[in-house]
This record gives C-alpha cells, structure tokens and sequence, in this order.
C-alpha cells in the first residue's frame, strides 16, 4: 500500500494527460472520482476498468493499462457519462481519443474489443471501397473474420427476403473524393506528435 | 418548409421503413424533402473511433453537399444526425478545424447551414399534424424510445438528455397514449449488436421488461440501430430466456402516418420482424374498421 499524492502525479504526466486533451477537447484533470459516470454507464457490467477508473489510470499515467483495456472499446459513445459529470467532462470522448491512441500506438485489443475492432475496420473497408455502407458484405465479412460463418443466418435471410438488406449497393459519383478524404486525413495524422 | 435529405445508408435496406415513412409523412405535412446529391457515408462509430479528422471530413463533405442546394440538411437516422449534427457543431466552433477540413475537401465548407432531425422537423410541424390527424391512435399505449444519438451530447441534444418529450407528444396528437417510464434514453449498445450480441440482448432485455411493465403494447423509435435491436431481439430472448415479448416497435413516422389516414402499405408496415398487424387492427376497430 503506497499512498499518492494526486496533484504531484498529474503534473509527472502531463505529456500523456495533455495529449488526450488534446484529442478529445477535454480536461481529465477536473475529474474528482465521484463515480457517475461508472453508475450510469449501461456498458459498466461488461468493462474489465470502469469509467471512473478509466479516467484516474490517465491521470496517473498508467498509459499502457487504459490502452490496453478492453473498456474503452466497450463504450458505445452513448454518452450517458457526459451529460451527467458534475465536473463537465465529456468521457465518451475521452473514450473516443483513447480507442484513436490504442491504433496509433498499433496496440492489438483482446477479446471483445477484438470484436469491436474487427467490426469498425469491416465498416470503414466498405466505406472506402463504395463510398456507403453495404450491409452485406460488412456483416459477412465479420462473420468470416471472427470465425462464425454463419452467426444471425436466420435474421439475414429474414432481411435478404424482405428487401432489408441487398447484395447490389450504389456508390456516389464523388468516389475519387471520398479517397482522397481518407488519404489526405491519414498524411496529417501522420504528421501530428 | 423545405430541406435537404440526408438519407443515410440504411435507408433502402434495414431501415427502409423509417425512408419510405419520413418522405410520405413530410409530402402529407408540407414539408418538401429534396435529397443531399451524391451524398456518402457520414462515417458512423467506425469513423469518430479511428480519427476524429476523418469522421468531421467525411461528413462535411455530405454538409458542403447540402449547403450548395441552399436549404437546412434533415437526417431521419439518429445516428446520421449525430455525426452530421456533431461535425457541424466542430466546424462552427473551430475555425482552425474548418480551415484543414476544408482542405482535405474538394468543396470548401461555408458552415452556413443548420442540421436537423426528422423528429425535431416533424415536431416544428405538430399544429399541422394536429389538424390532420383522420384515424386517431386510439387503443395504442406507447413506449417513446428515444435512445442515445437525438439526446446527447449536450451540443447536439434536440431534447432533454433524461427525460425527454418530443415524440410522446407527437404521438398523444396523433391520439395515442404515451406511458410514462425509465428507459426512454437507455442505450441499446448499438452497434455492439454485430460484434457482441450477447451484451445487446442484456440492454434490450431491460428496455423492453421496462416497456412491457409500464404497460405499453409497442415501443416507437426514431432511430435504426434502437428499431434493429429492438425488433429483432424479442424472439431471441422469448426462446432463450423464457420470455414472452410480443411488443411491435415502430419508427414514430410511421405512426403519425397512420393517424394521418396514409395506407398501411406506403408506410412499410409489413417489413418488420415482428408483424404488427394484429395490433393495428385493434386501432382500427376503434376507428370504425376502414372508415376514415
């Protein structure tokens, strides 16, 4: 048992702290572990760190156990945690900024973020290649990727024979934009510290 | 009124039922939809998760779209509106950001244009349902279903993040009742549905045991993700949870479009998982069976 002191440890990490305030326009340093957002939070059953916690291990520093946290791929942005911080901190964005860094960082998330990850990079492939969402592919692409074929079979068939779901999609015309967006965003990623 | 539509990728597919109900509700409200051309993806939760530059650049290009046709963009998807609404809200606080998206765009952002919801819009409208309304809803106890994306952040709420009113008291005037109850702004765990369903169902279970308690005999939604999660989900816990869910979930437009006496089958009534029709019948019967 160690005890520490807060306001000396936040300042000893400052370039970490500084940076996810930086991403998210938030400030983590006002948070005063109250615990709403953990008591609110609809996804705080399943998160291996809750909210609150979440937030103190950056103010702490303790950066290789948030990024690695199943938790803040757990999040669903529902935002129920910033309408309600007495401190006005927005934690789903904070989430957000954390998920953004866990990437940078090529940190490969674990169990049901696994799930998550494998789920958003299906959805985005789509988006590149036809400029929307086509359901299909992306939702048989998850299934191949996380090793369960055929996972919902019976409600794809329902959607398939109800018009809710179709092979065929239509792109935009503005393809060569929608590219250009997606590498033009990546080159000044790149570029940021 | 006029706007542009927005109408997101799901709209001819798992939500074609919100598409086809929004438009004809508007047509019959006065309120004229021309649709944002050659609009793309607003980028959703895979895009805000990866790169918040890529999530505002991918919906500004859609929002320059709708400013060169000169009329506020309206998007039915909750979960459209809230990227649209949140990229807007960035752009017109951060000069900085609207100066580097507008490079990476091939049609600079003016941030002249307002974003707005179908709810919001067909709210500002409600006089005019109001005095329209030909089958009244009678016999129909509602669970508003707001869900996430329309009530937070703050930024972009169209309502009260805990207790909001809106679509219950669109759907008092179109003679229905709207029970009171706790999970109006619950989340359903959204997209989580794909990836872990498991969780999904323990959120959904809670929602619709706190509908069902309330004695509500359907749920109303303004959102695809919470309509899929709900919809879908009731048969799965029936069989593995010994449930008995019978509660059809329906998007708010096509309710209003039922007290406005539109046809049952310009509203997609029949495309859902679970059939309402036996329901609707009950209405019906109140109405006098086909009489309008």
């Amino acid at each position: 048992m160690q005890t520490i002191n807060v306001t000396d440890v936040i300042r000893k990490n400052s370039t970490f702290i500084s940076m996810i305030n930086r991403d998210s326009c938030q400030d983590v340093k006002k948070c005063y572990q109250c615990g709403k957002c953990s008591a609110g939070c609809p996804l705080a059953p399943f998160m291996d760190v809750l909210p609150n916690q979440v937030i103190r291990k950056v103010q702490l520093g303790m950066r290789n156990e948030v990024l690695n946290c199943e938790s803040i791929w757990l999040c669903a942005y529902c935002s129920t945690c910033s309408v309600r911080c007495p401190r006005n901190i927005e934690l789903a964005e904070v989430m957000d900024s954390l998920r953004i860094l866990a990437q940078r960082e090529n940190i490969r998330p674990k169990g049901r973020a696994k799930k998550v990850s494998i789920f958003n990079k299906g959805f985005l492939r789509s988006l590149k290649k036809y400029g929307r969402l086509h359901e299909f592919t992306t939702m048989l692409g998850f299934n191949i990727k996380s090793g369960k074929p055929f996972n919902n079979a019976e409600t794809g068939l329902f959607m398939l024979t109800n018009g809710k779901l179709k092979l065929s999609v239509s792109s935009p015309r503005g393809m060569d934009e929608i590219n250009r967006i997606f590498e033009k965003t990546e080159e000044l990623e790149e570029k940021r510290p | 009124m006029k706007y542009s539509y927005y109408p997101g990728c799901c709209h001819h597919t798992s939500a074609k039922e919100y598409d086809i109900s929004s438009r004809v509700v508007c047509d019959t409200l006065g309120i004229q939809l021309s649709d944002v051309p050659d609009w793309s993806c607003c980028g959703s939760t895979a895009a805000h998760s990866t790169s918040h530059l890529l999530a505002t650049s991918l919906a500004a290009r859609n929002l320059s779209l709708a400013e060169k046709e000169g009329e506020d963009v309206v998007a039915s998807c909750a979960a459209c509106y809230q990227r649209l609404a949140m990229a807007d809200h960035h752009l017109k606080t951060n000069k900085d950001l609207l100066q580097e998206v507008n490079q990476i765009l091939d049609r600079p952002y003016g941030s002249s244009i307002k974003v707005r919801s179908m709810l919001d819009v067909i709210y500002s409208a409600k006089s005019t349902l109001a005095a329209g309304v030909k089958k009244p809803l009678h016999g129909l106890k509602v669970a508003a279903y707001y869900g996430c994306l329309l009530v937070r952040p703050l930024s972009v709420r169209v309502d009260d993040a805990e207790y909001p009113q809106t679509m219950d008291e669109l759907m008092e005037t179109a003679g229905a009742q709207a029970v009171e109850w706790g999970f109006k702004t619950e989340c359903c765990g959204a997209s989580l549905a794909i990836s872990n369903e498991d969780i999904v169902l323990e959120l959904v279970f809670k929602i619709l045991e706190a509908a069902r308690d309330a004695g509500a005999n359907c749920i109303v939604t303004a959102c695809p993700l919470c309509h899929f999660n709900l919809d879908v989900r009731q048969e799965k816990l029936n069989k593995s949870r010994g449930q008995s869910f019978n509660l059809p979930v329906f998007y708010f437009t096509q309710l209003i479009g039922l007290s406005l006496g539109i046809d049952q089958r310009d509203l997609s009534l029949g495309t859902h998982f679970l059939d309402p029709s036996r329901l609707i019948k009950t209405f019906d019967s109140f109405n006098g069976g086909d009489r309008v």
